[in-house]
């Protein structure tokens, strides 16, 4: 039976060694550093800068984490000490069903909705064009993503204060807004953070959804209504085919070994932060 | 805060929770400024009766209130009044210590800065007064910024009673407040109450009898949600007037 | 507050409405029942039994295979050796960061184990990688609900006499409900993921014939039509996300059905 720990432990292992033996080629020739920060695309010319896909990836999801965050510690805490009984077991599978929804379904609603919006009222406003595949399309559609995902675990995470605190608060006569600005969040930090760093791990690797919205232009991003090219969307849409060209798939297992990278730093960053607070408030 | 006349009278008080009736038609006058103990056996309502004085019961949704509770002959369940402001009047200390995630400072700062009761320059001065007069400030005074939840959980408690007592209250409601606490705590928080009701009304919620006698000047029996007896400790204990009271300070039931 | 919560009520239905109302108009019989026929891609007759019948067949095998390499595991962990030892927490700790990794890092992954191998893209191949992507999914959903069983319930079991396994037996029968919902969700999430599939699995026309043919699948199916330039393609790319949207929230139902009946059995 103890031959079944092995999968986990060796699958983890495995991915990130193939990964990284694919990616070797391309990171002896250009060196770590180059690739990461030179922003020249030529893959027929050997030259393979990422910086425009990383550029890209980074606005997506530091977009997607900022509407989403908001949105999701203010519904959780009303979910966990405002609402009623009968509100929470509504919300409970909508949540539940927002999280289900697949990726490329996201993408076709992003399509049909924001993509339009974008193009047609918040780039006149703006005053220039957009044909409304955008960075902020990504963005918006990443965080309906990672909505249900943050509200899910952060409802969780308030629902662990201990309720004598927030009564301790109440008693003092603070009203309820108080007793979340200055007792509920603060008690929650840790865990806000940990949460929070794994929807961004999310954000960072998602795919379909902002491969079909974002427009997969090639250059670094000038605002938020151009056209992006996030790194997952950079493998998605060329491995398979380009695989003639020399190095090309090394340097797109590199992007695959990149991602791999940041989500084990960041997950394994926020389990250990959420395991500590486990075992701290046990009791 | 001394000019004021204490006065706290309860008239026909009922709580239900859930349909179920806790306290049922409870009559009462809190004399001021002495240490109104109430006993009884676990389950009797004690502390439902002590939620109610500070209207802790407004956040569950499941409690139905009904009667008045007079301050100054203002009833505190009236429609006008501001229930953060009743709550900074009766100030509650919870049967375990329940720091705020926050500095041992902050804590106490707490009351003050939420209220805006200080000003910004003052409110050190607001936290050492209260933190001496909980009789803990040569024990703090070097950590005022380590996290309260170092304290011990002694500490932890008159800690909670000095964040009280800054927040500016005239009433101390005291839920079991050392049943968590190990006897040496628990005689510093008692000879604390003891000083405090010089200044303030003190009402104690407690089920060991023997505190109730070192502490109380007046003692209220409840039983089942109901008053059963209730007069200044000294005829309490020595002539009770109903057999329950009788059984119930002889032990033979708690 | 109210605010906030509201506004994610309404993303919900808001998506729900777009799928469905741009989904309809396209929907047919001949949607579910029929395999492209010639023209398909320019708009004429045809189904999508292919992408169908391919996502029902790749989940199901890789369903089987991650349950196969899950169960055990988590048996092994809360039941055999103390759920709070030290090669729990590794193995809970390592399926946690699996748990992170982007569907597209599986599809890479499993396709350059596909080179390796000398496979082409072909339904083994997708049924490997989704594996892949789903079984930390079902380990950690269906562990989730093995911790919480009384610890105590083990020891008894053996002291009446219980091979390990019948031991094993007795407690599956006490989790099931909860297995079944963890069955359920990485069901839904490895038949809606795409880009895990995008290389591995390939995608035909034809009904998924052997497991080294490739297969096709809803996902796809929605995104490769969703990318052509004729009209009634992009039409039948709404309505198979309508289909693959109510395949879904099927599945959330049974889900959620199956884990209110958790509490209820529980010792």
């Amino acid at each position: 039976m103890r031959i079944m720990t092995i999968p986990g432990i060796f699958l983890l292992a495995a991915a990130g060694l193939v990964l990284f033996i694919k990616a070797f080629p391309v990171l002896k020739d250009n060196g770590l550093w180059k690739l990461l920060s030179s922003g020249s695309w030529k893959p027929s010319a050997g030259e393979f800068g990422f910086l425009p896909f990383i550029v890209s990836t980074l606005w997506v999801s530091a977009i997607a984490i900022l509407i989403a965050l908001p949105l999701s510690i203010l519904s959780s805490i009303y979910l966990s000490s405002y609402a009623s009984e009968t509100i929470r077991r509504i919300f409970r599978p909508v949540i539940d069903l927002l999280s289900g929804i697949p990726p490329v379904i996201y993408g076709v609603w992003g399509t049909l909705t924001i993509v339009p919006f974008i193009a047609g009222n918040i780039a006149p406003a703006l005053g220039s064009g957009s044909s409304g595949y955008s960075i902020l399309a990504g963005g918006i559609v990443l965080a309906v993503m990672i909505i249900p995902l943050l509200t899910g675990l952060l409802a969780e995470i308030f629902r662990s204060i201990p309720s004598g605190m927030t009564e301790a608060s109440l008693s003092l006569g603070a009203t309820r807004w108080q007793t979340v600005k200055r007792v509920m969040l603060r008690r929650a930090f840790p865990g806000i953070a940990a949460v929070t760093v794994m929807a961004l791990s999310r954000a960072l690797g998602e795919t379909m959804a902002v491969l079909m919205v974002c427009g997969n232009r090639i250059g670094i991003p000038k605002s938020a209504i151009d056209a992006g090219y996030p790194l997952p969307a950079l493998i998605a849409n060329n491995y398979g085919e380009m695989l003639s060209v020399p190095g090309y798939e090394s340097a797109l297992m590199f992007a695959a070994l990149v991602l791999f990278a940041i989500v084990f730093f960041f997950s394994g960053i926020s389990r250990i932060i959420l395991n500590r607070l486990e075992k701290r408030f046990q009791y | 805060m001394t000019t004021t006349n204490h006065s706290l009278k309860i008239e026909h008080l009922s709580v239900s929770i859930a349909d179920q009736r806790i306290l049922k038609d409870i009559n009462l006058t809190i004399p001021g400024r002495k240490i109104t103990c109430i006993i009884g056996p676990s389950g009797c309502g004690k502390s439902t009766f002590l939620k109610s004085l500070n209207r802790m019961h407004d956040e569950n949704p499941d409690a139905r209130v009904s009667g008045r509770i007079l301050l100054n002959n203002n009833d505190i369940y009236d429609r006008d009044m501001d229930v953060t402001g009743i709550r900074k009047t009766m100030g509650l200390l919870a049967q375990h210590p329940c720091p705020l995630p926050m500095s041992v400072f902050d804590n106490v700062a707490y009351g003050p800065r939420i209220h805006g009761t200080a000003r910004k320059k003052d409110i050190a001065g607001v936290v050492e007064h209260h933190l001496k007069l909980a009789g803990l400030w040569d024990e703090v005074m070097n950590k005022l910024h380590t996290p309260a939840s170092k304290l011990s959980l002694g500490q932890q408690q008159r800690l909670c009673l000095a964040r009280g007592l800054a927040t500016g209250p005239e009433y101390i409601l005291g839920d079991e407040a050392t049943s968590s606490l190990d006897p040496i705590s628990t005689k510093k928080i008692e000879e604390l109450f003891i000083r405090l009701k010089e200044e303030y009304t003190i009402i104690l919620v407690t089920h060991i009898l023997r505190q109730a006698r070192r502490l109380a000047d007046y003692v209220v029996f409840m039983y089942l949600g109901e008053i059963i007896e209730a007069g200044p400790a000294d005829s309490f204990f020595t002539d009770p007037q109903r057999q329950l009271t009788k059984d119930y300070i002889a032990g033979s039931f708690s | 507050m109210e605010a906030a919560s509201a506004l994610i009520f309404g993303l919900l239905l808001f998506i729900l409405a777009i799928i469905v109302w741009k989904g309809m108009p396209a929907l047919s019989w001949d949607m579910i029942t029929e395999i492209p026929g010639s023209g398909f891609y320019l708009g004429r007759e045809g189904g999508i039994l292919n992408a169908i019948a391919g996502s029902l067949y790749l989940i199901l095998c890789s369903l089987a295979l991650s349950i196969i390499i899950s169960v055990p595991l988590v048996m092994y962990i809360n039941f055999h050796i103390s759920g709070k030892s030290g090669i729990a927490w590794i193995v809970r700790f390592s399926f946690d960061i699996l748990l992170g990794i982007p569907s597209i890092v599986y599809g890479a992954f499993g396709f350059a184990l596909m080179i390796f191998l000398g496979m082409r893209a072909s339904l083994g191949g997708g049924i490997i990688t989704v594996a892949m992507l789903i079984t930390p999914i079902m380990m950690r959903s269906f562990d989730e609900v093995a911790r919480i069983l009384p610890r105590e319930l083990p020891d008894t079991l053996l002291s009446l006499g219980s091979t390990r396994y019948e031991m094993s037996k007795v407690i599956m029968k006490q989790i099931f409900p909860g297995f079944i919902t963890a069955v359920l969700l990485s069901a839904g999430r490895g038949i809606g993921d795409a880009a895990t599939v995008l290389f591995t699995a390939g995608y035909t026309d034809n009904l998924p014939g052997s497991l080294s043919q490739p297969a096709a699948t809803l996902p796809l199916a929605v995104f490769f039509q969703l990318g052509s330039p004729v009209q009634e393609v992009q039409d039948r790319a709404y309505a198979s996300a309508l289909i693959l949207t109510v395949l879904i929230l099927l599945l959330s139902l049974a889900a959620r059905y199956f884990s209110s009946r958790i509490s209820k059995n529980r010792l």
